[in-house]
């Protein structure tokens, strides 16, 4: 693979996680010595996506931001491998006036139009909408595709099963992602799911599908780059599974007590992996790591500084928005 | 050109129409005009809609604007919403508003929420047209209301026409509107030629386009002793009992709100504030709703503004009955409405 391009995916790693473990600091920073979870300065259920960084990264590395993404409750990575503005991000991760949402919408509700990204706290739900934008990106006569990004769990909801179907039928411009992160919530795939791959559920909508096993971000661009290039050229949807990894809990303040793997957990982390092979491969030295680990916390900590800086909504502001 | 009384349109018309048949005039009207709005539903193409919502579009504008779906609510509504967030101006249908439960979160969580929750930079333009009501024998899960359910949730207008002068311009202003708007027709007013219909069904129609504005009631006879805040098929029993009572001496004033999000509060009180008297007639369930809705907003302003004790008529809070018998003892006939009008009055 181009060193270049493997130098851009580690980068777009390094910056989701610089982006997590910002967060995850200033969550925890005044939440202490006892975790209130509507307290502090960024209140509510927070969910982190580190370790999950290869399936974003390798993903949005075909994609522009003309291409819709819908991603999860667990949205950052594919907010930032998509391009979405850090600031504005982590200003309504904040909840300030200056957030994608002014304030509105929170870290599971980010909505930004101007790289068509959007995501939904509601399991599955973000692939219909999907396929909307699909359709009218086809309408215009334009080789846009629309990206819809599940966890394993949601595999298993109707909505999930719908849009494979209409998408295929219709032979959208669509790529469908399932993010196997093993757990939803506590319970394992292994107690929710009857079948070992989501990838084999694509032969049911007569699509392809393919499971990347390994979290490995250039299994998954490869993967990506068939399903992209499927869509584009208006050959209908794909769907891939990508056995990624859940680093840290469900949400912030899950003690994981569930967790049998946990023990194992950070020797999976998938961005040390990758550093050591681009390494071996004499792509990246300890220059190479260090320039990519500051320029990220440079983008991330102006990003924090801004949203910290921004005012919260004025509560007169309150009823704003709720119709156009 | 706007009809704020859809009774005195600015160019008379005599050409009539059923209320399904300008409900069709205006969506094609509008597809004429604006290349972005297309239509997305079951039996929307070939069948033209089972409520005859849809009737000749397929044909005047191919299948790549009128586009008949599995029947995968979350999936086409969801893809409505998509589609819309893109800035194309979908109509989607939910056949029976009965069928909300299994795809209403991406009409509440997602239709409705997205432009509060994108602070008002991503816009929603959608109608999702849905059926609605009983009378027919259609059972439990096919002949319900709901309008309150939709009207609770917050984000989304709703508006439910009564004629068919209506029906076409709240259409036509429900597809330009760049908010989501739930557009719920009674089948009852429909004209439909396999199903009773209320001899109102068949009305003048202007045929240019034009919109009745979205938020604005009508008051569709005007009266001095009682006012009956109503909607939908409601409002021809309810005419149909004020046009009878006039000759036993009492004057009803009938209100058609026509939009319930929003609610044209003024207008109730302007006319409540005459009559003293109010009786709210809802073909939805009596608890919890519209009903009340109207009440409350009445006593907010001034309790005293009533001078006899508010009634309501609606569907006394079980599921739609199968017998005959059974479902015009709950629905709000016309019998109901008058023994409300007569104890509200006093006589």
């Amino acid at each position: 693979m181009d060193s270049q391009l493997t130098l851009d995916l580690y980068r777009t790693m390094v910056l989701i996680r610089t982006f997590e473990e910002a967060i995850l600091r200033e969550y925890h920073a005044d939440k202490k010595p006892v975790f209130d979870i509507g307290a502090g300065q960024i209140p509510g259920e927070m969910h982190l996506a580190a370790g999950q960084e290869p399936v974003a990264a390798g993903v949005c590395a075909h994609l522009t931001t003309d291409d819709a993404v819908t991603a999860t409750h667990r949205p950052h990575h594919f907010a930032i491998a998509h391009g979405v503005d850090l600031r504005r991000m982590a200003a309504e991760i904040f909840g300030r006036v200056d957030g994608l949402g002014r304030g509105r919408g929170g870290h599971m509700h980010l909505f930004d139009p101007g790289t068509h990204f959007s995501c939904s706290g509601i399991i599955a739900e973000g692939y219909p909408p999907a396929l909307g934008q699909a359709l009218a990106f086809r309408r215009r006569g334009t080789d846009r595709i629309a990206v819809a990004v599940t966890g394993e769990g949601a595999a298993n909801q109707g909505a999930f099963h719908e849009s494979l179907n209409l998408a295929a039928l219709w032979k959208l411009p669509v790529v469908f992602i399932v993010e196997d992160n093993d757990w939803g919530i506590s319970v394992p795939r292994s107690v929710s799911t009857c079948v070992t791959s989501n990838a084999d559920r694509a032969a049911g909508y007569d699509m392809p599908g393919e499971r990347v096993e390994d979290n490995s971000v250039e299994a998954v661009y490869e993967a990506a780059g068939r399903a992209v290039e499927r869509a584009r050229a208006g050959l209908g949807p794909s769907l891939i599974e990508v056995h990624t990894l859940r680093l840290w809990g469900h949400f912030e303040g899950d003690a994981q007590g569930y967790r049998s793997d946990l023990e194992g957990v950070p020797g999976r982390d998938p961005i040390p992996t990758y550093e050591a092979a681009l390494r071996r491969g004499g792509v990246l030295d300890d220059i190479g790591v260090k320039n990519a680990q500051e320029a990220a916390r440079q983008r991330v900590e102006d990003a924090i500084a801004f949203a910290r800086q921004s005012a919260e909504p004025d509560p007169a502001s309150a009823l704003d928005h709720v119709f156009a | 050109m706007t009809l704020t009384d859809a009774t005195t349109p600015t160019r008379p018309s005599r050409r009539r129409l059923s209320t399904s048949k300008a409900m069709v005039e205006g969506i094609a009207q509008e597809m004429e005009r604006d290349p972005d709005v297309f239509v997305l539903g079951e039996d929307v193409g070939a069948y033209g809609g089972i409520f005859s919502s849809t009737t000749g579009l397929l044909d005047r504008f191919g299948p790549e604007r009128v586009l008949d779906t599995p029947i995968s609510e979350t999936a086409f509504i969801g893809m409505a919403v998509g589609a819309a967030v893109e800035g194309m101006r979908p109509i989607v249908e939910l056949m029976f508003a009965d069928f909300f439960g299994v795809c209403m979160d991406q009409i509440y969580n997602h239709m409705a929420k997205i432009h509060f929750e994108s602070g008002g930079n991503v816009r929603v333009p959608m109608v999702l047209t849905t059926a609605v009501g009983g009378g027919y024998s259609d059972g439990a899960q096919h002949s319900q209301c709901l309008w309150g359910t939709f009207a609770h949730l917050p984000g989304m207008k709703v508006v439910v026409p009564s004629t068919p002068a209506d029906a076409k311009g709240l259409m036509i202003s429900a597809i330009r509107d760049d908010n989501p708007v739930v557009y719920m027709f009674h089948k009852g007013i429909m004209g439909l030629p396999w199903m009773a219909k209320n001899p109102r069904s068949v009305e003048p129609v202007p045929e240019e386009s034009y919109e009745v504005p979205i938020g604005k009631a009508n008051v569709v006879r005007p009266g001095s002793d009682v006012t009956i805040v109503t909607l939908s098929l409601s409002v021809h029993h309810a005419l149909d009992v004020a046009d009878e009572l006039a000759g036993d001496g009492v004057d009803c004033e009938v209100i058609d709100l026509r939009s319930i999000v929003p609610l044209d509060t003024g207008t109730i009180l302007e006319s409540v504030g005459r009559t003293g008297r109010l009786v709210v007639v809802d073909e939805d369930y009596l608890s919890f709703g519209l009903s009340g809705e109207v009440i409350a907003r009445v006593a907010e302003s001034d309790p005293a503004m009533l001078r006899a004790p508010a009634a309501r008529v609606a569907v006394p809070d079980l599921p739609i009955p199968y017998a005959r018998s059974l479902e015009y003892a709950v629905l709000p006939t016309a019998d109901r409405i008058r023994r409300a009008v007569l104890r509200t009055v006093g006589t």
